[in-house]
């Protein structure tokens, strides 16, 4: 665990304290440390089985499980592509292919500069506006292959600007 | 804080006065309400409203209009929509362009933005007000009560709007009784199976513990639904409350909300009208006096689909693999943490209020002989209004699409209504006049599932829909079970192969065989019903399979390997817009210049194109097509 900073493990020590009075705790600690540290590689996982009790073999268990816990650092901006079948059936799969394309990553991948991570998801629930597609949280509705390269070229300007 | 029945009787008519003097202009304000669901704020509509307070201020009248987000209105194709009371005008599609003009013309002139009316496709006619619009016409608002009205965020409102008059009722009652008007109101479960909620409530009631639970199923997990995250974003408090009532009736003094990680904004309104009411005394200990207690937790998914399960989702709040437990012992005996636990859907919960509230009767006056109660269905795909409709069970298919639905955009011909999400079937043509209730749609080869209704065009290809849900199925598989985990990756790689034009007539029996022993082999209902899309797609467009494998054709030209794109020479102006947005660069000038043109053509090298249909949307003149 020497690869992680003091702070990071003050950090994960302090998400894991949020939670003592529930009861099972772990998919909560999981989804915070997820949420605020960005992933939760085997280090972490060490410092959360000594502070809950919980095994290591437990925990990645369950990290692996689950499509939203990941073991590597996600991109600085995460692209989710809808696939829910109201998204499919108006051509999500074109959309998706072409962010493929255009990025050269394959879904579920980190473009090499740790920019831009693509991620199939499952619906979201906005079938109103499929085909529909979410990067760190904002929603661009009705997409297609066509709109793509600008909203990517945006982000490659914001993420070089910022 | 409210702690005695007298106190919420006190609170409810206030509250009540309040928001109908809002509606009817009786309090002499005007009031602006935006929707503030997923689909429409991703338009922007919060942008709108600040403008819209922006705008007042500017004009001098802000302290005589107010702007709230409310929940979602369920016409996601018209959004972002704004309303404006006590007229009850309803603008759609609004931009943020468009807010000078409403607040000058409207708000300051009293005269109504003619353009941003909505228009009757069939007839033309606009329409100002939202029950006038044939997609509100046949709709019955109960699980969706006050979804669309009230401020999801102000406890206030909700109960202006009936919230906890329910569980008024309920508290009043011997917990047996509850049951009982469960029971007697026949509601079944609305996430997908529809065992009779009552029952289920009646076994937890029945089971010795020291400690029961309720567990609300929020991880509303098929792809094309979204009625409980409308709902939790809509009107949380009706979700709370019916959890307290269930809660109340078989012995329980906790509740448990999980809901999927990906709905921030219902998690964020859960959370808000969770704080809220316990402000006010609703929820924690000795409720109205009554000496009942009971509180709500709230944990959030983390991305897997299997967990919508019931025992799999308990799983998953243990903090463990979401990973379905055999059955018996059901959670009714042996739930959350070994206590008798009952897992109820969003949708039923937020009925509970209104059956104690109007009572079983009232609502069992709606439906069918087994079906009672309305339905609320997300409708989806190839359909003109796209958006969340609740209709009484025993509601068409046909008026679902076309009444409602408003039909097929573009006038396409309908192909197939998908229900029930990838554990459902489609339902052809013949089957549009059948009235949809649970066992009706089973009967039929589909089922209601959690009330996702996609429908599909000529354009969609069977196969590739099959293989759609078979992809997704295989990903969310959980592993735990052989014959879910083997058997929907053999059907998977059967079905790749039959969209790349490689299968044979044998792999047809093998998709059956496999269908069945994975229907009566698996673990949960996720591998029970795997199959349903193959065997529906089957029986209803076998001929589209047999176009994959004999004739080499995907007939809707999706399949990619099995369509290529072409350029009607004689349509070609040579404009070139299409060769300019080739992602491959396979769109070349050919020496043909056709009749009446000036340019030459183009042409697409089928060798080099990569099938991506980026030519297809920018030619202007519709000179490209699939064969």
């Amino acid at each position: 665990m020497g690869g992680l900073k003091a702070e990071a493990v003050a950090q994960i020590k302090e998400i894991c304290g949020r939670y003592k009075d529930e009861n099972t705790p772990l998919m909560m600690i999981l989804s915070d440390i997820q949420n605020e540290y960005g992933y939760i590689p085997l280090e972490v996982q060490e410092i959360v089985s000594q502070e809950t009790g919980i095994s290591v073999a437990e925990i990645y268990g369950v990290v692996t499980f689950y499509s939203f816990f990941s073991l590597t650092p996600k991109g600085k901006y995460v692209i989710g592509c809808c696939l829910g079948t109201a998204c499919y059936v108006k051509g999500a799969q074109n959309v998706i292919d072409k962010f493929s394309e255009i990025l050269k990553i394959k879904p579920g991948e980190t473009t090499a500069d740790g920019m831009f991570t693509l991620d199939a998801l499952r619906c979201i629930g906005a079938c109103g506006i499929a085909p529909a597609v979410t990067i760190n949280g904002t929603v661009y509705p009705k997409m297609s292959a066509g709109k793509v390269p600008e909203v990517v070229a945006h982000y490659v300007k914001e993420g070089a600007t910022a | 804080m409210i702690n005695t029945i007298d106190k919420l009787n006190e609170n409810i008519a206030a509250r009540t006065k309040d928001l109908q003097d809002k509606l009817s202009g009786a309090d002499g304000k005007r009031h602006i309400v935006l929707c503030g669901g997923t689909g429409c704020l991703s338009n922007h509509s919060k942008e709108i409203s600040e403008k819209f307070r922006e705008v007042l201020a500017d004009r001098g009248v802000a302290d005589k209009v107010t702007v709230n987000l409310v929940g979602c209105f369920g016409f996601c194709s018209q959004g972002p929509f704004v309303k404006i009371y006590p007229e009850d005008t309803l603008y759609r599609l609004v931009k943020i362009e468009d807010v000078e003009e409403i607040v000058d013309t409207d708000i300051c002139g009293g005269t109504v933005v003619d353009r941003l009316l909505y228009v009757e496709p069939a007839t033309g006619e606009k329409v100002s007000k939202q029950d006038d619009i044939n997609f509100y016409k046949k709709q019955r608002r109960v699980a969706l009560h006050g979804c669309g009205v009230i401020n999801p965020e102000d406890i206030n409102e909700a109960l202006g709007m009936g919230a906890f008059q329910g569980l008024k009722r309920a508290l009043s009652m011997s917990r047996q009784e509850v049951i009982d008007e469960v029971l007697a109101s026949g509601i079944r479960g609305r996430g997908g199976a529809g065992f009779p909620s009552g029952r289920k409530w009646q076994f937890a009631y029945n089971s010795q513990g020291d400690e029961k639970y309720v567990v609300c199923n929020g991880d509303e997990g098929d792809p094309g639904a979204f009625m409980d995250r409308s709902i939790l974003e809509g009107n949380p408090l009706a979700v709370i409350e019916g959890m307290m009532i269930a809660g109340y009736a078989i012995g329980a003094s906790n509740g448990y909300f999980y809901v999927r990680a990906e709905y921030p904004i219902a998690v964020n309104r859960l959370r808000i009208a969770i704080k809220q009411a316990k402000e006010l005394g609703l929820l924690g200990e000795n409720i109205l006096g009554s000496g009942f207690s009971f509180d709500c937790h709230l944990r959030l998914g983390a991305g897997a689909f299997v967990c919508g399960e019931e025992t799999a989702l308990l799983n998953s709040i243990e903090g463990k693999r979401g990973m379905p437990r055999p059955r018996p012992p059901f959670p009714a005996v042996k739930g959350l943490w070994g206590k008798p636990t009952i897992i109820n859907n969003v949708e039923t919960l937020a009925c509970v209020p209104y059956i104690l509230r109007e009572g079983a009767e009232k609502f069992a006056s709606v439906g069918t002989e087994k079906s009672k109660g309305t339905k609320v269905f997300a409708l989806g795909g190839k359909v003109n209004n796209v958006g969340l409709v609740e209709v009484p069970m025993g509601t068409t298919l046909r008026e679902l699409i076309y009444d409602i639905g408003g039909g097929i955009p573009g006038g396409k011909k309908f192909k197939a209504i998908q229900t029930g999400g990838p554990s459902g079937g489609c339902l052809t043509e013949e089957f549009l006049d059948e009235p949809i209730d649970f066992d009706n749609l089973v009967a039929k080869g589909s089922m209601m599932g959690s009330g996702g209704a996609i429908v599909m065009d000529e354009d969609n290809c069977m196969v590739d829909v099959a293989k759609f849900y078979m992809e997704f199925i295989c990903d969310e598989s959980c592993g735990k079970c052989t014959p879910c985990r083997i058997g929907t990756k053999r059907m998977l790689e059967i079905l790749t192969r039959i969209t790349e034009g490689k299968g044979t007539m044998q792999d047809l029996e093998d998709l059956e065989d496999l269908s069945k022993t994975v229907k009566t082999n698996s673990l949960c209902a996720l591998g029970q019903t795997a199959s349903n899309p193959i065997t529906s797609t089957l029986s209803h467009f076998r001929d589209e399979y047999i176009a994959h494998i004999v004739d080499k054709k995907c007939p809707a030209h999706v399949c990619k390997s099995m369509m290529q794109y072409v350029i009607d020479k004689e349509k070609c102006i040579g404009c070139g817009m299409c060769a300019k947005g080739c992602p491959a660069g396979c769109i070349t000038r050919t020496d043909y210049i056709a009749p009446g043109h000036k340019l030459a053509s183009f042409e697409i090298d089928a060798a080099k194109c990569v099938k991506c249909g980026a030519c297809i949307s920018t030619c202007k003149k519709d000179a490209i097509e699939k064969r």
